[in-house]
């Protein structure tokens, strides 16, 4: 078993890869009652073109497939998943991401036995007609309540403007009717091809004993069979580096407006190392240009175009990159003409070093904060290393980012002539 | 379970609880500054926390603060109300890195807890009163924010269903105030709230952390001194009195894709009730967790919804329903939910399924614990009520319940009123 150890944040992480291809991660954590595990598959709602495994021709598969298969994997032949966690103590969850799918569990006993029924239950998949189109009803239900969402429209409204092609610009759920086209076999090709243990990682932290912990998984893995790990061919359309459209409004029955701008990475190829830096660095220019220490926050809230849900965002993986910005106005329009010549007027500047370490002393503490959370942990470090990063890098790249470094990304990212794009939501009847 | 070792002094009226842990990487710190909810004082009360952390004697901008707590390795504090019970709580909340962890070795402890206690304790007066641009913006703030519920239907739906509930009970009130009248607030009339609330209300501050309790008396004798007051019991919420119950059915429409199916039911149950814990097994079993009746049979087998789940108000003893069904499956979904209590107050559970709701409910409450908020947020219960429970009470607590006290409680728990927010959405396309 590999050892590393990070001795100013004062944690050990053991890492070991099985014969079957998975990655098992333990980080330990003396102190907590809750043990938390996450099995992560490296599939999400952005994979629906793909060559299934054993065949030769790429299918395209209905939009949301993988969050329903997320749903339906916790049946099995003996009922539900979910009763046999709360009985041993413990609470399960799941969720579906534009790039991963994640089971996890946390509990503060049982948790041997836990981390098998986790194991157990996510590479055992039983899927039949009956329960796929009893199933369709309550995604219905969970679609529909997004869509009253105004929030998540919004979101998803920007994210449709900045992309043209690439499958990031679909709600994660799909929708009524591409669900509808979901069957029993179509669930089982998805599964069989990105559930392998090759493409999956496993993450376990709490009051553990990693020996131990190691040793139940090396034994649950060897008593199964798996097929020879495959690389898998995934497919997106080219996509331009320019958004697709500057603006959308969406009239909704609400009370408060929302405006929401965006601006869309223009190579989003990085990884490992330079992906970490890039999204540090938007992420530090973001907080030097709208943080609640900003003049132009002070700005935006005297003026009263903003209230304190105004907040912004950086996401990025391998084939598509966006920052988010907005929050609740009665005046979209005004806000999102102010965000867009604010950020004309960032990018025309010089930047102070000062602003910068303030930044970075924000950005650090707000990791430690961070690592009182084994959710966040778990959660991160697996999305990290699925982009050939290590969380605990984090500090290290926050203290080495210079000047320059923001400088790069910021000439590349926020381009308002081709990069920028804005969502508003309007009440209904308001236009 | 790590043994928690907690400390209690009082220091004028302040009383601080000091909770030494090495097992985070900040210390957090909480103040709770609590009253009776009431009609009169509950929009000034929200519009409070607002003004005193816009600015502060010195700190006298909002930016100021910002910039400050960044330098604090990004320190968070927030100030918001809340209600528990029939309790309006004002709370200060302030999360900041241990130095230990850091290459810096600047005294954040001391440094955060000045910035927070100058938020609370000396504020930014000019005139006698708070001053007139900051009043104006957070106005502005609490009344985009008292609008926002309507945007979001569960928080719409609750809201609603608590209004019509608790009409001529103060806990009907919003949280938040009303928005009506916030325009006669003026800033001396504000200031002079703040001053009565200082003198009056009652102050409890938590310290989590890798600390020293000699450490936090210092802090707070020089930060925290508050006038010693004359001797006074600090008022209460009322006790809830017996009351009639009649089914009240409230069903209203909106332009939405899915109704808002929300119950609300008297349990006759609070905190203070040795039933308590027997309640909360109720409520696990009822609609809590994912192997409940309501889980189960509304979404499951019924596949009506996504959610479909129940939670326990422990101070004020109701039980609310909330669930998200198509429009045209209202009187399916009521019945179901119906079914269910019945259900529950028939005795139909078995003892394995009481034993896994006392597993979950263990799991839930260790885990709780391992969050610094969740620990605060637990024994601040025993301030609110008149019962003390030690956090190693619970434990045994929920393991001692049998079946016969949970179909106890279930005979007292009443349904009082279903609030519907139906949709208009032709669902009929499905």
């Amino acid at each position: 078993m590999n050892k590393q150890t990070f001795d100013q944040l004062n944690e050990t992480l053991y890492y070991e890869q099985l014969d079957n291809g998975l990655d098992v991660y333990i980080l330990p954590k003396a102190g907590f009652n809750k043990s938390f595990a996450t099995f992560t598959t490296k599939y999400g709602s952005i994979d629906n073109h793909f060559i299934p495994l054993g065949k030769k021709d790429a299918l395209k598969v209905p939009d949301g497939i993988a969050h329903f298969l997320e749903h339906k994997l916790f049946e099995d032949e003996d009922g539900d998943v979910f009763q046999l966690f709360s009985k041993q103590g413990a609470s399960a969850n799941a969720f579906t991401s534009f790039t991963r799918t994640a089971y996890l569990f946390s509990s503060t006993s049982s948790v041997e036995q836990n981390l098998k029924t986790l194991l157990d239950f996510v590479q055992k998949p039983y899927f039949t007609e009956e329960s796929v189109e009893k199933e369709k009803g309550i995604i219905g239900q969970e679609i529909k309540m997004y869509d009253d969402n105004p929030d998540w429209r919004g979101y998803f409204g920007l994210i449709s403007n900045l992309y043209e092609y690439h499958p990031v610009k679909i709600d994660i759920a799909g929708t009524i009717e591409s669900i509808n086209e979901v069957t029993k076999d179509l669930l089982y090709t998805c599964y069989e091809t990105f559930y392998h243990p090759n493409n999956m990682l496993l993450f376990i932290v709490g009051n553990v004993d990693p020996e131990e912990m190691m040793k139940l998984v090396k034994e649950n893995q060897a008593a199964k069979e798996f097929s020879k790990p495959e690389k898998i061919d995934r497919f997106f359309e080219a996509e331009p580096p320019e958004v697709d459209q500057a603006s959308q409004e969406i009239a909704m029955n609400v009370k408060t407006g929302k405006c929401l701008v965006g601006f869309k990475d223009r190579s989003p190829d990085r990884q490992g190392e330079a992906l970490l830096k890039h999204e540090l660095s938007i992420n530090i220019l973001l907080e030097m240009m709208f943080g609640p220490s900003s003049e132009n926050y002070e700005t935006l809230y005297e003026e009263g175009l903003i209230d304190d849900t105004f907040s912004f965002d950086y996401s990025g993986e391998l084939g598509f990159g966006f920052s988010v910005i907005g929050g609740d106005t009665s005046k979209p329009d005004e806000l999102s003409d102010r965000i867009k010549s604010m950020v004309e007027e960032f990018v025309k500047r010089e930047l102070h070093e000062e602003t910068m370490e303030s930044i970075r002393k924000k950005k650090i503490g707000y990791f430690l904060k961070s690592l009182n959370s084994p959710e966040y942990i778990a959660n991160q470090f697996t999305r990290y290393q699925f982009n050939d990063m290590n969380l605990f890098d984090v500090i290290p790249t926050l203290e080495s980012i210079t000047i320059e470094d923001l400088n790069a990304a910021m000439a590349e990212h926020f381009k308002t002539d081709t990069q920028y794009s804005k969502c508003l939501v309007k009440p209904k009847g308001d236009s | 379970m790590e043994a928690v070792n907690v400390n209690q002094f009082t220091e004028g009226p302040v009383c601080v609880h000091v909770i030494q842990s090495k097992t985070y990487k900040t210390n957090t710190l909480v103040l709770h500054i609590r009253a009776p909810l009431t009609k009169e004082d509950h929009t000034k009360r929200a519009l409070l926390p607002l003004v005193m952390q816009s600015g502060s004697k010195d700190y006298p901008t909002r930016q100021k603060i910002r910039q400050s707590l960044d330098e604090l390795y990004g320190a968070s504090l927030t100030g918001d109300v809340n209600k528990k019970g029939e309790n309006h709580l004002i709370s200060f909340r302030l999360e900041v890195a241990n130095e230990r962890y850091l290459k810096d070795n600047t005294p954040l402890l001391e440094e955060a807890f000045k910035m927070m206690t100058s938020v609370v304790a000396n504020p930014l007066v000019e005139d006698g009163g708070f001053k007139d641009s900051i009043l104006t913006s957070e106005k502005r703030n609490l009344k985009q924010r008292i609008e926002s519920v309507y945007d979001d239907k569960i928080r719409y739906a609750n809201m609603r269903l608590n209004e019509e509930m608790c009409k001529d009970e103060p806990y009907g009130l919003f949280v938040y105030g009303n928005a009506s009248e916030l325009d006669e607030i003026t800033p001396a009339a504000l200031y002079d709230y703040y001053k009565k609330i200082m003198q009056e209300d009652v102050l409890d501050l938590y310290v989590v952390g890798d600390v020293e309790v000699d450490e936090i008396k210092k802090l707070v004798q020089a930060h925290l001194a508050f006038p010693e007051r004359k001797d006074q019991t600090p008022s209460s919420a009322e006790k809830e009195k017996t009351r009639t119950i009649e089914e009240n059915e409230i069903i209203e429409q909106q332009d939405l894709k899915q109704g808002k199916l929300h119950l609300g039911y008297r349990t006759n149950i609070t905190y203070q009730d040795d039933e308590y814990f027997a309640l909360q097994l109720f409520n696990g079993l009822f609609g809590g967790f994912s192997h409940s009746k309501l889980f189960i049979n509304v979404r499951e087998k019924a596949s009506l919804a996504y959610y479909a789940a129940s939670r326990v108000e422990s101070h004020k003893g109701l039980l609310m329903v909330m669930s998200g069904i198509e429009t045209s499956n209202y009187d399916k979904a009521v019945r179901i939910i119906r079914e269910q209590m019945e259900a529950m107050k028939n005795g139909d559970f078995d003892d394995a399924q009481l034993e896994q709701t006392k597993a979950v409910l263990k799991n839930q409450l260790l885990e709780t614990m391992d969050a610094p908020r969740g620990l605060v947020e637990l024994m601040y219960h025993n301030e609110l009520g008149e019962k003390k429970r030690e956090l190693d009470e619970w434990i045994p607590g929920i393991e001692k319940v049998t079946k016969e006290d949970v179909v106890s409680v279930a005979e007292k728990v009443e349904l009082d009123t279903i609030y519907f927010l139906k949709g208009t959405e032709d669902d009929s396309g499905e």
